[in-house]
């Protein structure tokens, strides 16, 4: 119930949630240009997006 | 992904503020703060009954996703059965779990007692008397434990699931190539773990001998995540055990298989100048540990995040009196399952992929560099 604690969980949120919100966006443009390679950007969007969210919970869970 | 990882601390941290805010009860804490502060250093805290409610939700939350010595399927019908509870102390003492209702009497076995305390056994004597050092941890012995509990029963019997499902799967091949009816709805998935998992992280040359580590992770991993989806409050995931478990053996399968290429990489990364070779060298070194232990928490905080969340959420039904707002969190409550649903999946999903990824990097052919 600490103040630091509380904001530092909201800025692992942030930053987790930036990070995701980047690459998101690089796969939406990289499948507008080329719609053929949907299923190949769809799966490393999907890798790259695990990898930040584990890094971010367990950042939230040592918070 | 980002806007369910802000909805779900979102709501958690609106959860918890109201277990938080004690500011309407400063006044009458006063007087007994003064006169317990002398002769203890606990104080003791008079709690409204509205807090009651609060902590015993707290409490049962908790309890719901903790493991348990008893297979509890329905509490307040008591239907459930108790399960065998195997300790290591001098001795092999197996008793069943009933012995300890709940946590409330002693256990005897062969002239040792034991008690269930907040879910861990201790050792005792015949009264059942619990030391506790400074900080309120008690400071008993406790025996080696090897007990079968919620979780390992739920694990043998999804193993079992796996296991015969997938054979009575295999058998059907030897009779025609198109698959039984059961094996319909397995023969893709078997083919996508092959073709979009193993094939492209592995290549073709070695991926036959880790395809039966990668199909049991995935099915083993999805069918536990979906049993704790249910309410009968299997949490096998939530237990950071079994998924370092999991991890474990992904890292000694992953050394044990490593071709000589592997080692040089870490240690000597090709087509780099020689003084990065030597700052990469204890990074990479880090990295073969760090990886699997990322893994371990990916699922592990994924799923008892997931689990946190959505229990919260049906609490939250039991504090709001207005039938709107019950509704619209029913509704919320919904929604976010079918979500972790998703993410039962894709947390296999994840799972394998990264796996397959470290065992093509354990068996990678020297290309040009």
């Amino acid at each position: 119930m600490e103040i630091p604690a509380i904001v530092g969980a909201g800025l692992v949120v942030i930053g987790a949630g930036i990070g995701i919100g980047r690459i998101g966006g690089s796969a939406m443009d990289a499948i507008a240009r080329q719609p053929e390679a949907t299923n190949k950007i769809q799966t490393a969007m999907l890798i790259a997006a695990a990898l930040i969210e584990g890094i971010g919970f367990a950042a939230l869970f040592a918070v | 992904m980002q806007l369910k990882i802000t909805i779900k601390t979102l709501l958690l941290l609106m959860l918890i503020s109201p277990f938080a805010l004690f500011a309407n009860h400063h006044e009458d804490k006063a007087e007994h703060n003064e006169e317990e502060v002398t002769h203890h250093e606990e104080v003791v805290v008079e709690l409204t009954e509205a807090e009651e409610k609060a902590a015993k939700r707290k409490a049962y939350i908790k309890h719901h996703l903790q493991d348990s010595y008893d297979f509890t399927i329905w509490q307040a019908k008591g239907i459930g059965f108790p399960l065998p509870v195997i300790l290591w102390d001098e001795g092999l003492h197996i008793f069943s779990s009933s012995k300890f209702h709940h946590g409330e009497t002693v256990a005897e076995s062969k002239g040792n007692f034991y008690k269930l305390y907040h879910g861990k056994i201790y050792k005792t004597d015949a009264e059942g008397t619990i030391s506790y050092d400074e900080h309120h941890h008690p400071t008993n012995a406790k025996p080696l434990d090897f007990s079968i509990t919620k979780n390992v029963f739920t694990i043998m019997l999804i193993g079992l699931l796996i296991f015969f499902l997938f054979k009575r799967f295999a058998k059907s091949y030897s009779r025609n190539l198109v698959p039984s009816k059961g094996g319909k709805f397995l023969e893709p998935l078997v083919l996508f773990v092959r073709d979009e998992i193993a094939i492209p992280n592995i290549g073709e040359k070695h991926y036959r001998k880790y395809m039966s580590y990668l199909l049991t992770v995935f099915f083993f991993i999805w069918f536990l995540n979906l049993a704790g989806m249910t309410p009968l409050g299997i949490g096998v995931t939530n237990n950071i055990a079994v998924t370092f478990g999991l991890a474990l053996i992904t890292f000694l399968i992953t050394q044990f298989t490593s071709k000589k290429d592997y080692w040089g990489h870490i240690f000597w990364m090709p087509g780099v100048p020689v003084p990065m070779k030597f700052v990469l060298a204890p990074i990479e070194l880090l990295g073969v540990f760090i990886k699997p232990f990322a893994l371990m928490i990916r699922l592990y905080a994924n799923m008892t995040a997931g689990h946190i969340v959505l229990m919260s959420l049906i609490g939250l039904l039991y504090v709001f009196t207005n039938w709107f707002a019950k509704g619209a969190f029913l509704g919320l409550t919904l929604f976010l399952s079918i979500i972790e649903l998703l993410v039962a999946f894709l947390q296999a999903y994840i799972f394998t992929m990264l796996t397959a990824l470290y065992f093509g990097g354990a068996v990678a052919e020297h290309d040009d560099h």
